[in-house]
This record gives C-alpha cells, sequence and structure tokens, in this order.
C-alpha cells in the first residue's frame, strides 16, 4: 500500500465503477495501488465486512459454484457519498516542517557537525531514487509514470530545500547556537 | 545503458581550472571528468560558475589556468581555430532558448553545422531529414524559429546539435524555457539519442528532474566542484 493511503476508501472507489468480488477488489487494487504490497485476502474481506456493518456496501446475490460462494458487493448511497466527499476534499497541505531531514540539520548545526557535507549526502541519495522512478517512467505504464512524477516533483522540492538550506548555513547555525 | 567509469576512457576532462570575469573570480580549482559515453549532469546555484566550467569543457572558454582534456589531448592551450574546428567536427551543442537562427528555416537550422563543415547545401538537408521524423517534428522543416512552439524549436536545436554525430553534447539548460511536460519530451528524445549513438552528455541544469536522466551528478558551488560522486551507495 502506498503511504497514507487509506484501504476503505480505495475499495470503495473500486466498488463505485462497478459491484465486484472480493477477488477482483484485490487484483483490482494490487495492480494499480499495491505497488509491490499485495493487499492481503484477510484485510480485503475484514474491510469489506466492516463496510457492509457500516452500511457503506450490500452484498449482492450469492453465485451458486464448486468452492466458497461468491460474494458481489455493491456500493451503497452513503458509500458512494463517502467517495465523493474523500475524493472532492484536498489533502491536508504537509508542511513536513518535523520530518527526520529538519532534525538533522538543526542537530548538526547545534553540535557544530558537517551540515553541508550531510545535506550532499542527501542531495545524491534524492537523486538516486529520482533516477530510478524516471527510469520507471521511460520504461513502466502511463499508470507508473504518473506515480514517479508525484514521487519527482516531491523530491525536487525537497531539493530546493536542501539547496536553499545550503546557502543560509552560516545563519542558520548562528540562529541555532544563539 | 550506463558508462561503467572503470572501463571506458577519459572522455573530456578539466583539472584545477581557473577563470575570472573581470575581478569576479568564476571558477576556482575546479575538475571533473567524463567518461566516454557517460551523461553527467553540472548542477549548482545560479553563479556557482557551472555554466562557466561547461564552456571551459567545450573549448568556447579558456581558462586562466588549470587544463582541459578532450580524448587525451589537451584543449586549451591551442588556437581559437584549432578549438573552433574541434568544436564544429566532435562538439554539439544545445542552449535554454534553442537559439536558431530566425532568417533560416528548421531544417537549415539543423544542416547548419554540416555546412558550416564543408558539406552541400542538398547534401547536408538530405542528411537533416531523418532527424525530423526521429524528433517528431514532421512537416515543420521549412518553417522558421518564430513559426515553431517552444518544445518544437528545442527539438530543432537538438537536431542541430546532434545531426553532425558529436562524439559530445554540451547542453545548457534544455529545458529551462519550458513546462514541465515539454522539458520531459525533450529529455527522452536527448537521452534516448545519446544512449543509442554513444555520445557523451554534459548538461548543466538547476532542475533535478533533469539531472535524474544523468547517469551521475557533480556539484559546482563558489567556482569548485564539492561533490563528485560516482555512485552513490547511501542507506
Amino acid at each position: 500500500m502506498l503511504p497514507g493511503m487509506s484501504v476503505p476508501l480505495t475499495l470503495l472507489g473500486l466498488l463505485e465503477r462497478e459491484p465486484s468480488h472480493g477477488y477482483d477488489l484485490k487484483r483490482d487494487y494490487d495492480t494499480y495501488f499495491g505497488r509491490g504490497r499485495p493487499l492481503p485476502f484477510g484485510q480485503v474481506y475484514a474491510t469489506l465486512g466492516r463496510l457492509a456493518r457500516d452500511g457503506k456496501v450490500v452484498i449482492g446475490e450469492v453465485e451458486p459454484g464448486v468452492g466458497p460462494e461468491r460474494k458481489r458487493y455493491v456500493i451503497t448511497e452513503l458509500g458512494a457519498t463517502e467517495v465523493e466527499t474523500w475524493l472532492a476534499e484536498p489533502v491536508e497541505a504537509e508542511p513536513h516542517l518535523q520530518t527526520v531531514l529538519f532534525a538533522k540539520v538543526v542537530l548538526a548545526l547545534m553540535l557544530g557537525r558537517p551540515a553541508e557535507k550531510y545535506l550532499d549526502a542527501q542531495r545524491s541519495a534524492h537523486l538516486h531514487r529520482m533516477r530510478e522512478l524516471t527510469e520507471t517512467k521511460r520504461s513502466g505504464s502511463l499508470v507508473d509514470a504518473l506515480l514517479a512524477d508525484h514521487g519527482l516533483f516531491h523530491l525536487e522540492a525537497d531539493l530546493r530545500w536542501i539547496d536553499t538550506t545550503i546557502a543560509r548555513l552560516d545563519a542558520l547555525a548562528a540562529a541555532v547556537r544563539s | 545503458m550506463t558508462a561503467d567509469p572503470h572501463s571506458r576512457r577519459c572522455a573530456i576532462e578539466a583539472r584545477d581550472v581557473v577563470l575570472s570575469f573581470g575581478k569576479t573570480p568564476a571558477l576556482r580549482g575546479a575538475s571533473m571528468s567524463v567518461v566516454s559515453g557517460e551523461i553527467v549532469a553540472i548542477m549548482g546555484p545560479s553563479g556557482s560558475g557551472k555554466s562557466t566550467l561547461l564552456h571551459c569543457l567545450a573549448g568556447i572558454l579558456v581558462p586562466a589556468s588549470g587544463e582541459i582534456y578532450f580524448d587525451g589531448r589537451r584543449v586549451d592551450t591551442v588556437g581559437e581555430t584549432e578549438r573552433s574546428t574541434l568544436r564544429r567536427d566532435h562538439f554539439g551543442f544545445v542552449f535554454q532558448f534553442g537559439q536558431l537562427v530566425p532568417e533560416l528555416t528548421a531544417e537549415e537550422n539543423v544542416a547548419l553545422p554540416l555546412l558550416l563543415g564543408g558539406a552541400r547545401r542538398e547534401a547536408a538537408l538530405k542528411q537533416t531529414r531523418p532527424w525530423f521524423e526521429r524528433l517528431g517534428l514532421d512537416g515543420l522543416e521549412r518553417r522558421r524559429s518564430g513559426e515553431l512552439s517552444g518544445g518544437e524549436a528545442q527539438r530543432v536545436a537538438l537536431a542541430r546539435g546532434l545531426v553532425g554525430r558529436p562524439e559530445v553534447l554540451f547542453a545548457d539548460e534544455p529545458t529551462g524555457s519550458l513546462d514541465s511536460l515539454t522539458g520531459e519530451q525533450v529529455m527522452d528524445l536527448l537521452v534516448g539519442v545519446a544512449r543509442e549513438q554513444g555520445t557523451t552528455v554534459i548538461i548543466v541544469t538547476h532542475e533535478g528532474r533533469v539531472a535524474a536522466y544523468a547517469d551521475r551528478e557533480v556539484m559546482v558551488r563558489d567556482g569548485k566542484v564539492t561533490s563528485f560522486v560516482a555512485d552513490p551507495v547511501l542507506s
């Protein structure tokens, strides 16, 4: 699962396309959102159970056949409203001020350690990852590229922060030591 | 394909290069080397000296001290005529704003390095034709630069930089005047063709997303190359 993603809301969103079996939902979830971390079947059915309990999905006709019963899940109006609200509401514009990197820079300056060297190493690590994402874009599908782009733009924002911080290190060092 | 720095010859190198503009120092002992077939990004803040370093590597500027080598030969000690020949025969250039000649058509712009090298007009124009298809410029051959979009003009500039099959392509902020998506298309083409032809590429950029197309990056700060990481191994 991608960090910060909501499994219940994503499954609801997939159900809004069309009523589906748990198996199909898992397959589509893994294809589009799993990114190498497939959703366990247990979690799919537990989530669908909770969504049914809360009135966001109902179980449609049970299809007969060999093996376990195949339940088809159908989104309710309440579920569809929840998906609409979730999609329309912007994600909190988290300024990320308390990230590990920020803490490392401030601590390094407080301790008189080489913050510039740490930041240069971080830039290299960021660019290393950006190269991987660029390769994903060049060799993957358009959907892969969409996700890679999101990562690339965020990493680039970090790079700008790193460069601005390096340019201000002397003044910052004076500020944190005063 | 990524060049293996341990198995390829050094294509171009700057050793302890110093250069000032009047009393303003631009390079204060910059050193870097690039192996054949490698794509390297030169990064750094505005005024750090990254473009000046590129111009020294390309034999456009001559450093006050230090050494520049291309393919094992000293570049900075030869005269302007010889450096001009070197640039024409071995190097290609792409700049931020394309810098197409406005009086010429797109195909004449692409043919320019060949014409300057003594090729006959018809032969030179014929040689440009595959590039229009390759870079998605079909049908634009007769347009002048004022009739091209920014992305089209930059692709024409890219074709001009590559038409002579240079050993080294120098690109100074090649996507600096383009939006993200158009810039990405230009970089995809630039890197794709360079890898295919085995062209060494040196790109000056302040954009991480452009640098991410390179095999590695060097950082220039206050006229010096401060980080020179071939293959960062980071946890």
